[in-house]
């Protein structure tokens, strides 16, 4: 009887309950109205909102590029007449010199001097004439001049075959073969004439084909960046931005920003609100350090994780990379015959002049602690061949206020040392005394350290290696960004590897949970068997006196 | 269960005390099913959900538990709170073995005293303890980020993080002998019927010690 009266109180009651709930609640509810767009967003799309390239120059209409070319080097001549520096300035750069600091004499960094790596090792100090394909000079000379075109023509073609076929068909010299020449010098011209800032396809034509093929080298790097869409790369996406790399590999005196060897690509993070001269190869020089809409959790891991890490959930999205290369499993013939399989992708996982390569596609990287800084061995370094030897790593520590965590590729190799020297070995590998050619690693190992200027004791082996490679192409669109679970996870989280601090969700102490449920349970036995005691006793006001 | 077997209704507790009860006990299941899902225990709303929610709900209890600290100095009601071994042991008693015997409940509630000793130590414990341990790490781990800002870098999240596990345990461990407790009435759903509508029907008698009004005067 007394709970129909209450019934009225008691709808009180709840409609009060509800209203202090909100109460309460409403201070942190009253966060400001929805954010449409996320301010990084925003901040990028103004950024780069004017993209009308304009010119005061048709190099259509200059005289001196109306002529027929002979050779490479006579091309580059009319480059130069009108823009007098720019040779020189491009010979100062890496691009040129393929070394990171020409000022450095002891360990010379660089692809010319004593770097390397496990892939096809090293360019002997540019003797290997099959890696000066991708030398901006003409033809694989290394006296040549700069070839202005490779970099800044629109058209697409291959000018050192160009070239070589003018001056083959010249010395000909019948009537048929000049005909041809001339056809070759027409389109030669058209591309000389047709010039603007380097486009995808010009930095492509050396960068997608690093180690060799066709994405086998960088895995965020490849043909597919030549036409990507939206969903490979959000920059660059033909059906979006449509951005080309010099959009943010910007340009000082032909040097070109984002380049990573032995210094950071960029020193300091500033975005261009704080500072509109600051370079604009970072994330955050367009994006800002706080992207994400207000009150965003993200916005609280920008200081220690890196854009990449999430935005980027796999590399080699369409494309396969070289994930290993096992130089130990080369020279095995076939019917007296070197040879070659292929793999599901179609790429060569056996050659006899290679030996064993795995491919793989939609990469999950691997993520380390990252300043900016990959450091490396040299040709001169001594290595431990008792374990993996890292042939270049990335710089950082949890600790270090400028090391975020970063998605790498990891490509593993096994590659000659010099079991005497502890050194790793640079072969020869095109050419006649070539490994490619001989398959004598003796021979090739004796002929390539003498064009290091390094000592060969003779006794070598194979040793295993890593060779890393910062992930920072093939930004996927915000919706295909990793979700939390992918590392906060207690089993396969992402950073399983990195140790030394506390991640929820992965991290949590095993006994504190062995003892904490024990407690709930024991809690929950006991008064189990209390209500048990009380059912099957006359007790708690059932018995009547 | 009593002596001469009649009941009265007594009106024990206020309007704004039964509010808090049963907001915290829907904050409380809130942050134990999002925190557990934080430490990885299950899957229920997604990580990101789930602290999303246990960051709302938890700052929502520290603005809900400063109304709480407000309400119970203003009101005096602390003082049902102070600790006392007065007849603790027959308390004791009484849950081990008189409620099985059908005995009567050596401290009836009433207005003045509406905890036993039992309750006096354990809620005090709660209150004044577990949940300030909570309310403190887990503001700490909530604001992590500026930890430099704070001054409290030295401070260790597994640390932080583990007490904060640890006290969501204990909190679960209270609740399962809390919910059982509140089935020991006169009947099963007295001590509920009690916070929710704020009366509670106990024995018509007079046996409140004075030692256990909250005042003298009263």
């Amino acid at each position: 009887m007394k709970i129909t009266k209450r019934i009225n109180p008691l709808l009180k009651h709840i409609v009060l309950f509800a209203c202090g709930l909100m109460l309460i609640s409403s201070p942190v509810v009253a966060a400001g109205p929805e954010e449409k767009q996320a301010p990084g967003r925003i901040m990028a799309q103004q950024a780069t909102k004017s993209q009308k390239i304009w010119w005061t120059a048709d190099h259509s209409k200059h005289p001196i590029l109306q002529k027929d070319f002979e050779s490479g080097d006579e091309l580059t001549q009319a480059c130069i007449s009108c823009h007098s520096e720019a040779e020189n300035q491009f010979h100062r750069t890496i691009h040129w010199t393929w070394l990171a600091d020409p000022s450095d004499n002891e360990r010379e960094y660089g692809k010319a001097g004593n770097s390397l790596n496990n892939f096809c090792i090293s360019t002997n100090k540019t003797t290997d004439a099959s890696c000066l394909s991708c030398h901006p000079g003409w033809g694989t000379s290394r006296e040549s001049r700069v070839n202005c075109l490779v970099c800044h023509s629109q058209k697409n073609m291959n000018f050192d075959e160009a070239v070589a076929d003018i001056r083959g068909f010249l010395k000909e010299g019948d009537e048929e073969s000049r005909e041809i020449a001339r056809e070759i010098q027409a389109e030669l011209r058209d591309a000389a004439q047709d010039l603007g800032l380097p486009a995808r396809r010009n930095c492509g034509s050396c960068h997608f084909f690093g180690g060799g093929g066709d994405g086998v080298k960088h895995g965020d790097l490849d043909t597919s960046l030549a036409n990507p869409s939206k969903t490979l790369d959000v920059h660059m996406g033909v059906d979006g931005q449509n951005f080309s790399c010099t959009r943010c590999h910007t340009t000082t005196v032909h040097n070109i920003s984002g380049r990573v060897y032995t210094q950071p690509a960029a020193t300091d993070r500033k975005s261009l609100v704080e500072d509109d001269l600051t370079n604009k190869i970072t994330c955050e020089s367009c994006h800002t350090a706080q992207p994400h809409k207000s009150g965003k959790k993200m916005n609280e891991h920008t200081d220690k994780v890196a854009c990449q890490s999430c935005h980027i959930p796999d590399f080699a999205r369409v494309n396969p990379t070289k994930m290993s290369w096992d130089w130990a499993q080369s020279g095995k013939l076939k019917d007296g015959k070197k040879y070659k399989t292929k793999d599901e992708f179609g790429q060569y996982d056996y050659m006899s002049i290679k030996g064993q390569m795995k491919w793989a596609k939609n990469v999950k990287p691997e993520y380390s602690w990252y300043n900016g800084v990959i450091r490396s061995v040299t040709a001169k370094d001594k290595i431990d061949p008792a374990g993996v030897v890292k042939v270049s790593w990335p710089v950082g520590d949890r600790e270090d206020p400028n090391s975020r965590i970063h998605p790498f590729k990891v490509h593993m190799g096994n590659q000659p040392y010099d079991k005497v020297n502890q050194t790793l070995l640079m072969p020869l590998l095109s050419g006649k005394q070539g490994y490619w050619n001989t398959l004598d690693w003796n021979e090739a190992l004796t002929v390539g350290q003498k064009s290091m200027g390094l000592p060969f004791s003779g006794e070598f082996d194979f040793v295993q290696t890593s060779y890393v490679f910062p992930i920072t192409h093939m930004v996927a669109p915000k919706d295909n960004s990793l979700s939390c679970k992918e590392c906060h996870s207690k089993t396969d989280s992402r950073l399983a590897n990195l140790k030394g601090f506390y991640m929820p969700g992965r991290d949590g102490s095993k006994i504190l949970n062995y003892a904490g449920w024990s407690v709930v349970l024991i809690s929950l036995f006991g008064v189990l068997i209390h209500a048990l005691g009380r059912i099957f006793s006359n007790g708690n006001g059932r018995k009547v006196d | 269960m009593t002596t001469n077997g009649k009941m009265k209704n007594i009106y024990l507790y206020a309007r704004f005390e039964r509010l808090w009860h049963w907001l915290q006990t829907l904050l409380i299941v809130i942050l134990l099913l999002t925190g557990f899902e934080v430490t990885g225990t299950f899957r229920l709303f997604g990580f990101g959900t789930a602290v999303e929610i246990h960051n709302f709900v938890g700052l929502t209890w520290l603005i809900a538990f400063a109304f709480f600290a407000f309400w119970i100095f203003t009101t005096g009601e602390w003082r049902q709170y102070i600790p006392t071994t007065k007849k603790m042991l027959s308390v004791v008693r009484y849950y081990m073995y008189g409620i099985f015997r059908g005995e009567p409940h050596p401290v009836p509630k009433r207005t003045e005293a509406k905890h036993n000793p039992l309750q006096r130590i354990v809620y005090l414990i709660v209150a004044a303890i577990l949940l300030p341990v909570q309310m403190v790490t887990g503001f700490l781990y909530w604001g992590y980020n500026s930890w430099a800002d704070w001054g409290v870098s030295w401070l260790s999240l597994q640390v932080v993080a583990l007490i904060h596990t640890a006290g969501a345990f204990a909190i679960l461990s209270f609740i399962v002998v809390h919910v059982y407790m509140i089935t020991t009435g006169h009947t099963l759903f007295a001590h509920t019927r009690a916070m929710i509508t704020g009366w509670e029907e106990v024995a018509d008698e007079e046996s409140v010690g004075d030692w256990e009004y909250k005042s003298k005067a009263a």
